[in-house]
């Protein structure tokens, strides 16, 4: 009750610190939210793509439908596979049509073959997996051909690696950089009470009574400053989406999680701050 | 209730600080510590409150040996000492009342006995009148008073006072030591550090004189250690 108390006097006591310290991490937090925005797009992008790639295996003219429904039901039991398909050359004839329209009086009945299908699962859509998929396709007598699209399969696994690694090295470094300005903002207010914890410690508060309304007063901030950020961010996603492209924004679980990290960072900050100054001393 | 038994005391970049202190310091007694600047004074009075540990050499104060002194115990050895420096080291956005209360807040007191308590405390130092006061508003003798009263909150064993009148005029000296009589002939052992030779001559009570970091007259021996300089 007491380090409540104590917490509150001191974001009251030095208004201008108290704000300054949560402008810091709001900032810090938006950079760190803008940065999350970019990323969550990207991947969602790359995740949309990857969803569409497929592999096709072109069954040979003349095979039974009772060997093509084998086979469909064998790739169906791959581990790797999603789902898959058994499309008929009616069925090809139709998609063709309507996915280059202006080319659909070209497309005439018995021009394209039967085909399977297939769309492996999350996690499995990297070029080496296909690759087997479809030499596990390949191996039966009756499909003329497999094409999954190779080349583009692999330029877009290229790019979404880059894009995670990228993200990640970026990421940490935001955050190191948001932890680093915090913990200086937070330090700057304990030094601005050093002779409240020296008369703390003279008349023998333990170190983790003295620490208690930093640590509360570090939290609030972080608080205050993950949701100043969010704010931020969501005004910046809004003006994207108005003026620029459409975007998607954090779900509520990433929100909640933001915030959680502004009073994580706040308390963090604090913790090292106020550990800091005691050791020193 | 003070023991120190040959201690010595190095600093990494000033060097040695006390050599071969030894002296002990009864319950209810009262001592000056004298001595020039950079003597030594602060030093034996930090280690009395655990602020500076022996490089060699041991110091036992209220049963707690400081060489095998945790985190914790220092803070409970320091709920038995009352410290009051010649800077008063009050806290500015408080009243008179709050300062005090602010010791017995943080020590853990139940919130029952402190309105009393910080009553009876600033009676006895005769600011009862201006409880509500900021240190602003105070005088110097004003504000070692309080200081003093924030050294009672937890019924020290022993007061440990730097320097208290250093700031102080001979009026308000005379009324700070003579309220540190007070408080050391209500039990409480008093170690008082002060360049104030008059103040030691009107008193007589034990004087340790210490001058570069050795012990050179303690007036309970009536004669200087052996090798003293």
């Amino acid at each position: 009750m007491l380090a409540l108390r104590e917490a509150v006097r001191g974001l009251r006591r030095a208004p201008l610190l108290s704000a300054l310290s949560v402008t810091t991490i709001a900032f810090s937090l938006f950079a760190f939210g803008l940065f999350g925005l970019v990323a969550i797009n990207i991947r969602q992008t790359l995740q949309q793509v990857e969803e569409r790639v497929e592999i096709r295996a072109f069954i040979a003219e003349g095979t039974p439908i009772e060997a093509s429904s084998a086979l469909l039901g064998d790739v169906q039991a791959f581990p790797e596979v999603q789902s898959a398909m058994l499309v008929s050359p009616r069925d090809a004839l139709e998609r063709a049509r309507s996915e280059l329209k202006e080319f659909a009086d070209i497309f005439e009945e018995g021009l394209l073959p039967s085909s399977i299908d297939v769309h492996l699962r999350e996690g499995f859509r990297d070029p080496v997996t296909m690759r087997a998929v479809a030499a596990r396709l390949d191996a039966y007598d009756f499909v003329d051909e497999v094409r999954y699209g190779e080349e583009w399969v692999e330029k877009l696994y290229r790019l979404r690696t880059i894009a995670g690694l990228a993200g990640t090295t970026l990421g940490v470094t935001f955050a190191v950089v948001a932890m680093i300005i915090i913990g200086a903002t937070i330090r700057m207010t304990v030094l601005a009470r050093t002779r409240e914890i020296e008369v703390m410690r003279l008349v023998g508060a333990t170190d983790g009574f003295i620490r208690a309304p930093f640590l509360i007063e570090g939290c609030v901030k972080g608080v205050l400053g993950g949701a100043c950020a969010l704010l931020l961010t969501y005004v910046a996603h809004q003006a994207l989406t108005r003026w620029v492209m459409s975007a998607s924004f954090f779900d509520t679980r990433l929100a909640v999680l933001g915030l959680a990290s502004g009073a994580l960072l706040g308390l963090l900050g604090s913790a090292v701050s106020v550990g800091r100054h005691l050791r020193e001393r | 209730m003070i023991r120190f038994a040959h201690v010595h005391k190095e600093f990494t970049r000033t060097g040695a600080a006390l050599a071969d202190v030894t002296f002990q310091v009864a319950k209810g007694e009262f001592v000056f510590l004298t001595g020039p600047s950079g003597a030594g004074k602060s030093t034996i009075l930090k280690m009395i409150y655990a602020a500076e540990r022996p490089t060699t050499g041991e110091v036992v104060v209220a049963g707690h040996a400081m060489s095998t002194l945790g985190g914790r115990d220092v803070a409970l050895l320091r709920r038995k000492l009352g410290v009051v420096f010649q800077d008063f080291r009050l806290l500015e956005d408080r009243s008179a009342e709050a300062n005090v209360a602010f010791a017995l807040e943080v020590t853990g007191a139940p919130a029952d006995t402190i309105a009393p308590k910080v009553a009876r405390l600033l009676t006895q130092v005769g600011l009862a009148s201006k409880a509500t006061s900021f240190p602003g508003e105070l005088s110097g003798g004003e504000q070692q008073r309080v200081a003093i009263a924030r050294a009672l909150v937890n019924d020290p064993m022993v007061l440990i006072a730097d320097e208290p009148t250093g700031n102080l005029d001979d009026r308000a000296t005379r009324g700070v030591f003579q309220l540190l009589r007070e408080i050391n002939a209500a039990g409480t052992a008093v170690m008082m550090a002060t360049h104030d030779i008059e103040l030691i001559k009107r008193a007589d009570f034990r004087t340790i004189e210490v001058n570069r970091g050795k012990i050179v007259l303690d007036s309970a021996t009536d004669a200087p250690p052996a090798g003293a300089a």
